[in-house]
């Protein structure tokens, strides 16, 4: 057991580094009001955070991640470039389920973050790199992902708008993901939606209701997606090797799909800059599903660094870039370019213990 | 001693009454309507405890009960980890209710959680908020939804009279207790899919920790564990 004054030492050397990388510290508010994360997470964060009531302020939550009160902070006071940096407690429980886990995880532990909002294009590869150097002291497996290079690969599909974009809205959900695609991949059965005699309730509307009766409608002399596109995603998501092998996949792979080319180019460019800032890519693990798993909102490049002799562990450090993010919280206005991660300095701690 | 939780009053308990006493146990009132104390004839070292259905979760998994009779969904809702903590002893074949999610009866677009789920996502960009789904069974319907990724929706809390959420604006859809439909019905709601969030029925249920001490009243009342 390790106290909590030496896993503070640890992610204040974390800080200190961030600072000197440029970053200013910044100190959100640990109460947050539960409505926007709400709004951004849905149902998934009132499992994970605590919820408490102050009486003036209604319903509001335990920090459960600092990526939220740091984009709010920048869009209310902030301009690009700009770089945060920060140390402090956040908080998520854990709903078991059915059974009590064994070793149950840590209700309230240290991060300690940086977060980069720019139009840079080398601002992914500048995130990736410092993580990269203050990490490199321990035994830790960096991973990476592209969530842009899965959707540019769904965006391609010879599908019309409202399939487009109903796969989109879902690539964070595998198994919804699937059974969409497998829908779409068979000729579409006729629905039978009988009319009801009941008087109409509720919110919403006979118009919105028409409007996707309509839309089921057309979607009935839509074609079947060609089983071949669902072979070459299911072969997209399965990358996962080191880099520059995963980049040989990924060219493979555009020889039969040249709409991955941006896609694959950016990535090309972006390993390009690791190499300069003397990282070897085939240290990296390339997974394509990667950020699948992750946040909703990670819409970019994604990385995590994961403590190879302990796979129980949940990643040592994580990030990625999270455009839509900021532009969910600016309520559909300004967007800014943003990437950042985390690293948990308990865990470090326990590294150099060991 | 053996303690034995029972609700304290309605079906449920006269239900619990004659289960057992069809197992050769007579448990009772003691004293007036008005008095929850209990008698046990024809088991030794066995007190009847009375007590609102609700808790009867929580004082099974603390330990101030060994033995207790409560709804599945009870269990299942209020405690988290619960099959760390108690363990299931006996289905009683009564108090038996289903955990439904209902939509308006006019959807008629909305026939599966497929449906519900494309719904939630269309709703969710026409008016700038998640679905909302009013219930009291919080943890059972998060946790299914998230089994079923079902994303764009919102719980509000609603402890009674949840089926007239809907028509009051409060809520979109509901996912609640039923036994015969009925309520939903007259409330121009439709259960949503073939089956059901959970299907609950009174059950034994024992302390996970007193099961050694329980062993000889349960075989007393048949029931081999």
């Amino acid at each position: 057991m390790i106290p909590k004054h030496d896993k503070q030492a640890v992610g204040q050397r974390f800080l200190t580094a961030f600072r000197e990388a440029g970053a200013v510290e910044v100190a959100p508010d640990i109460l947050l009001p539960a409505a926007t994360l709400l709004d951004l997470y849905g149902e998934d964060i009132r499992a994970r955070a605590y919820t408490t009531t102050d009486p003036l302020r209604g319903e509001v939550m335990l920090r459960p991640d600092f990526t939220v009160p740091v984009v709010q902070m920048h869009m209310t006071e902030g301009a690009e470039p700009a770089r945060y940096c920060y140390l402090g407690e956040v908080f998520r429980k854990q709903d078991p389920g059915d059974e009590r886990p064994v070793s149950p995880r840590d209700n309230e532990y240290l991060q300690a973050g940086f977060e980069l909002f720019a139009h840079d294009p080398q601002a992914d590869a500048e995130v990736f790199a410092l993580f990269h150097r203050l990490l490199s002291p321990y035994p830790l497996r960096a991973v990476m992902g592209d969530m842009a290079l899965l959707m540019d690969a769904v965006r391609a599909l010879p599908q019309a708008d409202a399939r487009r974009d109903a796969l989109l809205h879902h690539v964070w959900r595998p198994g919804r993901f699937a059974r969409l695609l497998s829908r779409f991949s068979r000729p579409a059965a006729p629905r039978d939606l009988p009319d009801t005699a009941a008087a109409w309730a509720g919110l919403r509307s006979r118009d919105e209701m028409d409007a996707r009766i309509a839309r089921l409608t057309a979607d009935r002399d839509a074609g079947p997606l060609d089983p071949v596109w669902i072979a070459r995603l299911e072969r997209l998501f399965a990358i996962r090797a080191p880099l520059p092998v995963a980049l040989a996949d990924l060219r493979g792979l555009m020889g039969e799909w040249p709409d991955l080319a941006p896609a694959v180019r950016r990535i090309e460019v972006r390993t390009g800059m690791l190499s300069s800032a003397k990282i070897a890519p085939e240290s990296v693990l390339f997974d394509a599903s990667h950020g699948r798993h992750t946040m909703e909102y990670y819409d970019g490049f994604t990385f995590s660094f994961a403590a190879e002799s302990r796979p129980d562990w949940p990643p040592v450090a994580s990030g990625g870039r999270y455009d839509a993010l900021t532009a969910v919280l600016g309520r559909g206005g300004r967007a800014i370019p943003a990437v950042g991660g985390i690293i948990r300095p308990g865990l470090v701690a326990e590294l150099e213990a060991a | 001693m053996i303690r034995l939780g029972v609700p304290s009053k309605g079906r449920l308990m006269e239900q619990t009454f004659d289960w057992f006493a069809a197992r050769g146990v007579t448990l009772s009132r003691s004293g007036s309507d008005r008095e929850y104390a209990g008698r046990v004839a024809g088991a030794d070292g066995v007190s009847l405890v009375l007590l609102s259905a609700g808790e009867i979760p929580r004082e099974l998994a603390a330990g101030r009960i060994e033995l207790g009779v409560t709804g599945t969904d009870l269990v299942r809702e209020k405690l988290a980890g619960w099959r760390s903590d108690v363990a299931e002893i006996a289905p009683m074949g009564f108090g038996r209710a289903d955990l439904i999610l209902a939509v308006p009866e006019c959807w008629r677009d909305c026939v599966d959680l497929d449906d519900f789920a494309s719904i939630a996502r269309d709703f969710r960009a026409a008016h700038g908020f998640r679905l909302r789904i009013a219930t009291k069974y919080h943890r059972l319907v998060r946790a299914w939804l998230a089994a079923h990724e079902v994303a764009d929706y919102q719980l509000v809390d609603s402890q009674g009279a949840t089926e007239g959420t809907v028509a009051n604006q409060t809520a979109e859809a509901i996912a609640d207790i039923t036994s015969s439909g009925e309520t939903l019905r007259a409330n121009s709601l439709k259960i949503l899919g073939a089956e059901p969030i959970l299907r609950s029925q009174a059950t034994l249920f024992a302390n996970r920790a007193s099961l050694d001490k329980a062993r000889p009243f349960l075989a007393q009342l048949g029931i081999a564990i």
